[in-house]
């Protein structure tokens, strides 16, 4: 689709500038589809939350409530930026900025199927890894540039919740190398060609379970948001801030949450395939779908995860996060990086024996 | 080496001399922010572009890797310590002048140190050969793992064995005998049931009028 795109700019225009502005494009056209599902997993959110607890939810903005989330991004719009007295002014503004940085610039590596993605780089899974790493700045400046004690606190246990389930996090996708052979988040999901079964969340079960949970930790949802409890800090981190700042928290959280969504399906469940592969008649009727309906499907499975967790679970307590961090999840990862290297090196049928 | 457009302009020299700046800008702010918070948000400002300097020699797996642990660990850590520091800045500066000389003899056999080690003769431009460009198919994390588990295997090991003997001793420094303290079990708080301190009692309900 892009290659005559391509053709007709350079016929107009000096030579980086078409790369540039195609580049331009593509960037555009993941970034907006993005925020896009942000607004309305707001509104999913709060429609799927209210009806486990027996509420309609948001139901008076537009037919059935369909136009909530775009009041909201307004009513945030028009609201004033309160700077507080003896904020560091600089920090406190880019805080925000941080946060959603990060959170979109990993959707460059993404694989949404087996020809669109933006950057096809070789250390993929290394790129997302740091990047998802790098959000924790955005609450640790915002924490602490707002001069506020509840804001730190909210911080200081942020800081130290990611720290702790990184590294939980990052021993999953080293299984998940290990499995797969590479770094390319595109070889990974050709290493679980073949249906349902061939998918990595059989092998890899325990880090499935566990790349999932410090997802959730990581992007500090219910039930690790200790760093915004509202009983016990008033809101954390973004207590001060108010307007499009504060928006844009919100903004990051839930691209991460996809992010984390979508980086599970396809380390996990096969990200464009089609659960049905290989299965004769089953597989001949669904062959017209498209493979980024299936991803986005996947995607939508965990998202709704995301909002069930929130509304079953009671907040975790410090301590015992810190526990199932350190004591359990570390060391599981662990045995089980030596398990799956075991399989490799016997060529475990039908996984690893390619 | 330099790979230039048809424009004429030599991007990764561009890039390169962006990157540098910064390095250098931030450097420099490390060491003259006032703030030690914002010097070390400086600091990590350094590392990021060091990493975008590394990317350019095409070492992406110690670039990220830098990014990954420095900026996303290391740093936060630092961070997470300095900002719980309460910094008096006037104390901090008291004696300025008192140690000046001595603080600009030892500055000075640093700097004539480290240019004597890290100078041109050793360091120059025509020392260091440019390294090779490779084709889109290289991979620097594959080369990296060839090497280390191959000919540097022993030095690899020895030097997990330090690191390991490091945790283990950070961590017996950290641990704190259990005093007086009442310590929570969480397996047997996980194994608990309900019978085990909830009873139900059955009661008639009673009967009479309203109180």
């Amino acid at each position: 689709m892009m290659a005559p795109l391509q053709m007709w700019l350079s016929g107009w225009l000096p030579e980086p500038l078409p790369l540039i502005l195609i580049i331009l494009i593509k960037i555009v056209a993941i970034v907006l589809p993005v925020l896009g599902c942000v607004a309305y997993l707001t509104f999913a959110e709060r429609k799927i939350i209210g009806y486990i607890q027996m509420r309609i939810g948001p139901n008076r903005v537009g037919p059935r409530g369909w136009l909530q989330p775009i009041a909201d991004a307004l009513k945030l719009l028009a609201k004033e930026i309160i700077l507080p007295t003896r904020a560091s002014k600089i920090l406190y503004l880019i805080g925000p900025i941080v946060t959603l940085g990060p959170a979109l610039a990993a959707w460059a590596v993404i694989p949404f199927d087996d020809l669109r993605v933006l950057a096809d780089i070789n250390a993929g899974l290394l790129y997302i890894l740091a990047l998802t790493s790098l959000a924790v700045y955005g609450i640790l400046i915002a924490g602490w540039s707002s001069n506020s004690k509840y804001a730190f606190l909210s911080c200081m246990r942020a800081s130290a919740q990611t720290i702790s389930y990184e590294i939980a996090m990052g021993f999953a996708l080293v299984g998940v190398l290990v499995a797969a052979g590479s770094l390319n988040l595109r070889e990974i999901v050709h290493a679980q060609q073949g249906g349902f079964l061939n998918w990595f969340w059989l092998p890899l079960l325990p880090l499935f379970v566990i790349y999932f949970i410090s997802g959730v930790a990581e992007t500090n949802r219910a039930p690790f948001d200790v760093a915004e409890g509202e009983s016990e800090i008033v809101a954390g981190f973004h207590v001060e801030y108010s307007g499009m700042a504060f928006a844009l928290f919100f903004l990051a959280e839930y691209a991460n949450m996809i992010l984390i969504s979508t980086l599970t399906s396809i380390m996990f469940l096969g990200g464009w395939y089609s659960p049905f592969q290989g299965m004769g008649p089953l597989d001949e009727m669904t062959a017209w779908v498209p493979g980024m309906v299936w991803l986005i499907l996947k995607t939508a499975f965990f998202l709704f995860l995301f909002l069930w967790f929130r509304a079953t679970f009671p907040r975790y307590r410090y301590d015992q996060i810190m526990r199932l961090g350190w004591k359990i999840f570390i060391p599981i990862t662990i045995v089980w990086i030596l398990v799956i290297g075991g399989m490799v090196v016997f060529e475990i049928p039908p996984w690893f024996d390619a | 080496m330099t790979e230039t457009g048809t424009m004429g302009l030599p991007y990764d020299l561009i890039i390169f001399y962006l990157f540098a700046s910064i390095v250098v800008c931030a450097s420099g702010m490390v060491i003259v922010a006032r703030n030690p918070v914002h010097a070390v948000l400086f600091l990590v400002l350094t590392f990021f572009a060091c990493a975008g300097l590394w990317i350019l020699l095409e070492a992406e797996f110690l670039a990220i890797t830098l990014v990954l642990v420095y900026v996303g660990a290391v740093m936060v850590l630092f961070l997470f310590v300095i900002m719980m520091l309460d910094i008096n800045l006037a104390v901090m500066k008291e004696g300025f002048v008192r140690y000046l000389g001595i603080g600009t003899v030892i500055a000075v056999a640093m700097l004539g140190l480290m240019t004597a080690v890290l100078g041109p003769e050793h360091f120059g431009i025509d020392q260091v050969p440019a390294p090779a460009r490779h084709g889109p198919d290289y991979s620097n994390t594959e080369a990296l793992g060839r090497v280390l588990y191959t000919d540097y295997v022993y030095a690899f090991e020895i030097a997990a064995v330090i690191l390991l003997v490091a945790i283990i001793a950070a961590i017996l420094l950290g641990l704190r005998k259990p005093r007086n303290r009442k310590l929570q079990d969480a397996g047997t708080q996980a194994m608990v049931r309900k019978e085990d301190r909830l009873r139900i009692v059955k009661m008639d309900a009673e009967k009479g009028g309203h109180s």
